[in-house]
């Protein structure tokens, strides 16, 4: 058989990735990243949050532009339903860290994806926030992605990767083990 | 005393290296704190048996003569083997000698112990992986009525005051406490982050005899991906018995273990545990079937499926929807941090640890010119923690080291402050 193989390419530089890694392991100080977002009320639970500069590589960054995200409740909680709900938001970010890492992993590991979807649930029992019930949690009671994705490789091959990056995601670590948060009024 | 070698340690790694300088003639010395063996006679529980089996467990010159080559050896066998060792190469031993400090010297090292000073050329560190048990600082916030163990200080159930069990860390120490624990009566939770799930038997074959055969245990730390990543895997979730049982998860659930994940924190009296038991079990049964399909592969390569049994696969780690995220500290007695070890350099006053307190080294000839290491997982391949590691390590090394001592004798030495 003699079928032209295209060079993998999922849109990952995971050259420059390999050497970030090797540049920063010989200068930890310059791993430290601090992430920002700031948020304005609009009104009622209508807020916009903007995320623009970021701290790393041992100075301020940015983003190539401002980026802003309403965020809202339902029409069902008489709001006005001017954006997602903050926790529609968290799966959002699940999602989308864990697909980035399914990408880079694919890479490193010379699979070529052809299509990744994410389906995300996250069940909530309200009575915690509604402080109905105080045995009942504000967050979610678990939280289950389901990935569709078709790529040149085995289902195992295909399921370890997904579970690397598991291993490696940022936000499914924020998710999955507690985090000191300190909320200071000025 | 002036000698070429000072060896630190009289284990199996130690006694290998000497094993291999008598080879060469040189002059050397080994210093152990304790007596030959130290570790295995001070530092391990009493139902512990080596993970390995006993055809398995050869050093430079010497293997295992008697009839259950198969068997796993118990600690006062291991003691007897490695005592027998050291008589049979006629190893320069000097027991009861714990080091103080070595450091450099004009001409090479000084060794200061609690019974004089050596001057030597060459230094082989062969003190371990295992001296200082890695509890985390979250231990600190644990409420003080908890009793708390390791695996250095634990010696059988009947320690314990009965009441429930929280073990940290599900490798090879964790889990078989924990199933013993378990045993004995009291209830287990086993906290669980990375582990490597292997079947004890594959094809009626010693997983530890597929991990030879097929080369697993002869990859070089030059030939893998990460070293680094290599160098911290985790022990083999294994046990060394006479009914050659699994020790995986699927096993101590079944005997009443609850599983939980990775301990997170300790909030009060409260332990908290990380979501990701799931994916730690998926990983790890992903991470076991490539290598059952690595050893199919290869007993297809070498014509061996008519001889052994038919390839099969085991039923994936059995975990509840929604596993426990915390547990009420009231209902734990003891906790048990199986959480690894690291090794204890506060001797060691040379310049050549990293900023994580490891020495850097590159396959054992550390930075410091004449100093060598032995006997740390995955030091030259993935073999060199074991005791069947340790001959072609230190065959390796002290080809390395003598090199160095004539090239010494030669020619005068550059400058060691280089």
């Amino acid at each position: 058989m003699s079928t032209m193989t295209a060079p993998v390419d999922n849109g990952v530089n995971v050259g420059a990735l390999l050497e970030a890694r090797e540049a920063l392991t010989a200068m930890p100080e310059a791993a430290q990243f601090s992430w920002r977002a700031t948020c304005e009320w609009v009104k009622g639970t209508h807020s916009r949050s903007t995320v623009e500069r970021f701290f790393g590589l041992g100075q301020e960054q940015s983003h190539r532009t401002t980026y802003q995200y309403d965020t809202d409740h339902p029409e069902i909680f008489a709001s006005e339903d001017n954006g997602a709900t903050p926790v529609e938001l968290v799966l959002a970010g699940l999602a989308g860290c864990l697909s980035a890492g399914i990408a880079a992993v694919a890479q490193n590991r010379e699979i070529q994806l052809r299509s990744v979807k994410a389906t995300l649930e996250g069940a909530m029992d309200i009575q915690g926030i509604l402080g109905i019930d105080p045995d009942v949690r504000n967050g979610f009671s678990g939280i289950k992605v389901k990935y569709e994705i078709d790529a040149d490789a085995t289902p195992d091959e295909i399921r370890a990767i997904v579970a690397q990056s598991q291993k490696r995601s940022a936000v499914y670590d924020v998710i999955t083990n507690p985090t000191n948060v300190t909320v200071e009024v000025n | 005393m002036r000698i070429s070698t000072v060896i630190l340690g009289a284990g199996h790694a130690g006694l290998a290296m000497s094993r291999c300088l008598t080879e060469r003639s040189i002059d050397h010395v080994v210093l152990e704190r304790g007596e030959v063996a130290n570790t295995w006679r001070t530092e391990r529980w009493d139902s512990l048996r080596l993970l390995t089996p006993n055809w398995q467990s050869r050093l430079p010159g010497y293997r295992y003569q008697g009839d259950d080559p198969d068997g796993y050896r118990t600690m006062p066998e291991t003691i007897e083997f490695l005592e027998r060792y050291a008589d049979l190469i006629s190893a320069p031993v000097q027991t009861r000698t714990t080091v103080t400090s070595v450091r450099p010297a004009h001409d090479g090292y000084e060794v200061v112990t609690n019974r004089g000073t050596w001057r030597c050329q060459t230094v082989v560190i062969a003190t371990g992986a295992c001296n200082i048990p890695n509890v985390p600082a979250i231990a600190g916030a644990v409420p003080s009525r908890i009793d708390m163990l390791t695996p250095m200080n634990y010696r059988n159930p009947a320690q314990l005051a009965d009441g429930g069990v929280l073990v940290v860390g599900a490798s090879a120490s964790g889990t078989q406490i924990a199933e013993e624990l378990q045993r004995s009566g009291r209830p287990v939770t086993l906290a669980v982050g990375e582990h490597i799930r292997v079947p004890r038997v594959y094809r009626g074959r010693d997983i530890k005899w597929w991990m030879d055969k097929t080369g697993v245990l002869d990859e070089g730390y030059e030939e893998v991906d990460s070293i680094v990543r290599a160098r911290n895997v985790p022990s083999l979730q294994l046990v060394g018995s006479d009914d050659r049982r699994n020790l995986d998860l699927n096993t101590l659930s079944g005997l009443g273990v609850e599983l939980v994940g990775r301990l997170a924190g300790i909030q009060g009296d409260r332990a908290q545990f990380s979501g990701s038991l799931p994916n730690q079990c998926a990983m790890s049964d992903l991470k076991m079937n490539r290598l059952l399909d690595r050893i199919d592969e290869w007993a297809t390569d070498n014509g061996l499926d008519g001889e052994v049994d038919p390839p099969h696969r085991f039923e994936p780690t059995r975990v509840e929807t929604s596993p426990p995220l915390g547990v009420d500290l009231s209902r734990i007695r003891t906790i048990l941090w199986a959480t690894g070890y690291r090794p204890d350099y506060s001797w060691l006053d040379l310049d050549v640890l990293d900023r994580k307190g490891r020495i850097r080294h590159d396959g054992g000839v550390v930075e410091s010119p004449g100093v060598y290491l032995l006997g740390l997982p995955f030091l030259r391949r993935r073999k060199s923690s074991l005791i069947d590691g340790a001959g072609a390590d230190a065959r390796d090394l002290s080809g390395h080291l003598a090199a160095y001592l004539d090239r010494a004798a030669s020619g005068p030495l550059l400058a060691r402050t280089a």
